[in-house]
């Protein structure tokens, strides 16, 4: 094995482009487990430690430009107005410890469905700066996840940043586990209002292949609020209009029986926390002071 | 490869590390200091919690080749750091929103030397004291990190609610006591750093 330790990045896209099958480690958190426990033995380690951008973010006019190496302890600290869903989600990520090393293109590059932020950055929507000596583009979010902890990187490509919309509107994130601490997600699911455009964004975690977005669900509901005059009259979402929302959710999950839980379950769940996500999220929209901030 | 990083205040040199090769191992193995324990090795368990450049982290999921050129603190020196601390910030904490200890402060402090092995080192940091006060520690192996967690707590939040001490210690499990001495500890801990703030 071979530690790299590039000192800018330019130097770093030069070493994976030299080696494409090194691995890039950040926070350590997925890739030192892989290795601790021999499930990996990578010909090439790549240290992203030193390039402190990728650490930093920029508030933008309309985007959050979130370094791919910033902590989850950082956006839970500092992010919370600009993108509330995703310091909900960060929350939930296991630990002090572990928030403080991992961050989101460590989620991206390991594309695990169970990977926390993915329902966050669906539903906020968002483009991910992918980089190779051949040159940067932008991965919208929707077509990043191509399998099972597979992603559309090239091989000789990092991820340098998310691009992520601020937050125009109230958003919630909601995950199911044993305990409030240090689990993997049963299922987890993510919903962004728009107010802007009139549409709503979800996301689904752990019930799918891949992290999913609720497409059904979200043209049910945005064509349902628009008909009833909902975004103008902020009155409270009929039941039957969130409880088909529900429903349709549930059956964008296409899950599988595992040690954390039934497929049964999870389709349930996620139905379940769907309704409950909408509902306070309108809640939000509804209220005076129209707060974004993440609640937890 | 060889790595070269600051351990409790002294410069340290480890050869001959391997390439997939831990923080944690390189602490426990290389250099002598097993106060760090290792138990799950995947970040589960909070055993292993080392501050690095002063954030607690789980000393198993850090490369030893990503330390080059920082500073790790493990509970062997955790009564000097927080002697030094008490120095900076009387009274303890950071209430002032200065957090945490400067970059210059600390490049300053040379820890003394103690001997992790016998555990001859002398004074305890006032954490460790109120840990064996409130009965906190049963079989003991969970209690490294536990420490050096609650140690960086009352650094920065000098006066945790409840809910606070348990989201900081909500990554270090322990399977003896069910965690209500430890946070007794926490809570005799913040009460005494308190008094000193005020007297």
């Amino acid at each position: 094995m071979d530690f790299l330790r590039p000192a800018s990045w330019e130097e770093a896209l030069a070493a994976k482009a030299e080696h494409p099958t090194a691995v890039p480690i950040a926070g350590g958190t997925d890739v030192m487990v892989e290795i601790n426990f021999d499930h990996r033995r990578p010909e090439y380690l790549l240290d992203l430690n030193r390039i402190g951008e990728l650490s930093e973010w920029e508030v933008g006019q309309e985007n959050v430009r979130l370094g791919a190496s910033v902590p989850y302890s950082s956006i839970m600290e500092h992010l919370r107005a600009e993108l509330p869903g995703l310091a909900l989600a960060s929350h939930t990520v296991a630990s002090p410890q572990i928030r403080n090393r991992g961050g989101v293109g460590g989620n991206l590059g390991t594309a695990s469905p169970a990977g926390d932020a993915h329902p966050a950055l669906l539903a906020a929507d968002c483009e991910v700066e992918a980089e190779s000596v051949r040159g940067k583009r932008l991965i919208p979010i929707d077509a990043f996840y191509t399998g099972v902890k597979r992603n559309a990187l090239e091989p000789d490509e990092l991820i340098r940043a998310v691009h992520i919309k601020k937050a125009d509107g109230p958003q919630q994130y909601s995950k199911v586990g044993t305990r409030n601490a240090m689990v993997i997600a049963v299922c987890a699911f993510g919903i962004a209002l728009h107010p802007e455009t009139r549409t709503v964004r979800t996301g689904i975690g752990s019930a799918a292949p891949t992290p999913i977005r609720a497409r059904e669900a979200e043209e049910f509901l945005n064509a349902a609020l628009e008909e009833g005059g909902f975004w103008e009259n902020g009155k409270i979402i009929t039941p039957s209009i969130a409880q088909q929302f529900a429903t349709l959710a549930s059956g964008a999950c296409n899950p599988i029986d595992d040690v954390r839980g039934t497929a049964k379950y999870r389709r349930h769940a996620v139905g379940i926390m769907a309704r409950r996500t909408l509902g306070w999220t309108w809640e939000q929209y509804r209220g005076a002071g129209r707060a974004l901030e993440g609640a937890a | 490869m060889r790595v070269n990083f600051t351990v409790n205040g002294r410069q340290q040199e480890a050869d001959d590390v391997w390439e997939g090769e831990s923080l944690l191992y390189v602490l426990r193995e290389r250099m002598g200091l097993p106060g760090s324990k290792n138990a799950c090795e995947q970040g589960e368990c909070g055993s292993c919690t080392v501050r690095l450049d002063g954030v607690p982290v789980c000393a198993c999921l850090v490369a030893a080749g990503q330390v080059e050129g920082r500073e790790v603190v493990t509970v062997e020196g955790l009564a000097d750091y927080a002697r030094h601390r008490e120095d900076a910030h009387p009274g303890g904490g950071c209430a002032s929103g200065a957090c945490g200890t400067s970059l210059d402060s600390a490049k300053r402090w040379q820890a003394r030397p103690t001997d992790g092995r016998t555990g001859e080192a002398g004074e305890l940091a006032p954490i460790q004291q109120a840990f064996i006060d409130a009965g906190a520690v049963q079989c003991g192996f969970c209690t490294p990190g536990l420490l050096v967690a609650a140690d960086e707590l009352l650094e920065n939040s000098p006066s945790p609610s409840d809910q606070d001490i348990r989201e900081a210690l909500s990554g270090n499990l322990c399977r003896c006591t069910g965690y209500e001495k430890i946070l007794d500890a926490v809570r005799l801990a913040a009460a005494r750093q308190g008094e000193a703030a005020r007297s």
